[in-house]
């Protein structure tokens, strides 16, 4: 057993030059019999592989990854994390997720940095301020904090927003999530690496499914690099490729992917305490301990597999970046890339069961997947682990697109996808 | 910027193109009774391939709707297919 991270072991390896610190998780050969397969070794895998053995006491558990771990959307978004949507489905889901994050790091004891900052959405008009306390009211009454804040609120907490009147796009206030905040997206994957490893999970990177297997109409196992593995229950938790991975069980899933672009700048000196977000100009922007502005906006409006955005996407963000605080203007950009996101029709996850037997997805997350890691994986190990769903991830079962009963987050949040 | 062609215009700048949908899909007959699985799939499925594929796209500037294809890994284009016919 590993010694726990602790402020005693960083003064105790202080004087040892660093020479203690052991690994933070194995890297064991694949057994062929598993009691639960986890495809994706990404934040919502590695998390539904911890809660399988922290809460559910399944430890026989493997998770598979193709490339490294935390290497696809986990390490690829804006580390905003917040449970603002409209609708009570919603509310219960990504605030479920925020109330996880609030205690991860003493849980995992692993240090995420989850810094709750707060989240300001921009009011650019009165009709956008009638929707605000709109958006406001439906979020209190799921018991959400949630405030509408007016212009010198704003300016308090973001004074280098351009507050001035002849603005494209004037502030007239903001809704205002102050639980909402920024982590660590890395620390966040090997925190629940780490933990899961610690319970006797098998963490196998390098290894990519080909194929899945089928007995009897059921699905139980999976044919990979590193041979075939098998288990009753097979669980796939691979964002963008979700679609691919579910057409080998037969399945079509209503998912388009999608590439998502992000942005960091230059190191700054601390300018920005929270997190701003502008509906009107696509672009939404916060700054990182390390210095670095954080930048993102909506997706590339093309089907993409392609880990990498096109250029028309970065001048809307860009430009908006410019417009929001025209203080940034001459602030350099030092990298840019994107992820593929896997988006639903009601911009809400898939989170169950599907029709083969011994499969499962966690998917359908779309652009807003790093804030809902814990929940997904919470969610996802109680429908394994109780062969039921729990009554937060009920209303997102992939029936929902033969019944129609949608959850419209798309139109309701204004998501722009 | 990358430049898309269209069967009318001819090469244009991408931002002048809208995606619309993946191209062969047939809406179900709806003189007969339609269930609720082919109904979602049509609404709803969708193939998501990697690679070439044949979308529905639009020209915004002249209106022309036709199929375009194209690679969704590498972004490269292959060719635009008119979906006219001449006028008789």
């Amino acid at each position: 057993m590993r010694s726990p991270y602790s402020a005693w072991s960083i003064f105790r390896e202080g004087l040892r030059s660093q020479r203690g610190w052991g690994q933070a998780w194995r890297s064991p050969k694949p057994k062929s019999q598993y009691d639960v397969i986890i495809i994706g070794g990404g934040g919502h895998g590695l998390a539904t592989a911890y809660y399988l053995a922290k809460k559910h006491g399944v430890t026989n558990v493997a998770v598979l990854e193709k490339g490294w771990l935390g290497g696809g959307n986990t390490g690829r978004n804006t580390t905003t994390i917040r449970s603002n949507y409209y609708y009570p489905e919603s509310s219960a889901l990504y605030d479920l997720s925020v109330t996880l994050y609030e205690d991860l790091s003493r849980e995992l004891n692993y240090n995420v940095m989850f810094s709750q900052r707060g989240v300001l959405t921009l009011c650019h008009s009165v009709p956008d301020m009638e929707m605000g306390a709109r958006f406001t009211n439906a979020m209190q009454l799921n018991g959400v904090d949630a405030e509408l804040l007016d212009t010198p609120a704003v300016k308090k907490y973001a004074p280098i927003l351009n507050f001035d009147a002849s603005a494209r796009y004037p502030i007239h206030g903001a809704i205002w999530q102050a639980r909402a905040g920024t982590a660590r997206h890395d620390a966040v994957a090997w925190g629940y690496a780490r933990a899961a490893d610690a319970l006797g999970v098998d963490i196998i990177q390098q290894c990519e499914v080909s194929e899945l297997v089928f007995e009897g109409g059921r699905c139980v196992g999976v044919e990979t690099n590193q041979g075939t593995l098998r288990a009753p229950h097979i669980a796939a938790a691979v964002s963008g490729h979700s679609s691919l991975l579910a057409n080998k069980a037969g399945l079509q899933l209503p998912i388009q992917s999608y590439a998502l672009q992000a942005f960091v700048s230059e190191p700054l000196k601390p300018i920005m305490d929270t997190v701003a977000l502008s509906p009107a100009l696509g672009t939404y922007f916060s700054q990182s301990d390390k210095g670095g502005l954080v930048i993102g906006g909506g997706i590339d409006r093309i089907p993409s597999y392609a880990q990498r955005g096109n250029l028309p996407t970065q001048e809307t963000v860009l430009s908006g970046l410019i417009d929001m605080a025209p203080i940034l203007s001459r602030v350099k950009v030092l990298r840019q890339w994107a992820g593929v996101v896997d988006v639903t029709p009601d911009s809400s996850p898939i989170i169950g069961p599907t029709e083969i037997p011994g499969f499962y997805l966690n998917c359908g997350w779309g652009t807003g997947g790093f804030k809902a890691i814990p929940a997904g994986g919470y969610l996802l190990a109680h429908c394994i682990a109780q062969d039921a769903h729990h009554t937060i991830s009920a209303p997102f079962d992939l029936t929902r697109f033969t019944t129609g009963r949608l959850i419209d987050e798309g139109a309701a949040s204004g998501i722009p996808h | 910027m990358q430049r898309f062609p269209c069967p009318f215009c001819g090469l244009r700048d991408e931002r002048e193109f809208h995606y619309l949908a993946e191209a062969g899909k047939t809406r179900p007959d709806t003189t007969q009774p339609i269930d609720d699985n082919t109904w979602a799939d049509y609404l709803y499925g969708k193939t998501n391939t990697e690679g070439v594929v044949d979308e529905v796209w639009m020209h915004l500037s002249c209106r022309e709707v036709f199929i375009l294809r194209r690679n969704r890994s590498s972004l490269a284009v292959e060719k635009a297919i008119a979906l006219r016919t001449e006028a008789e």
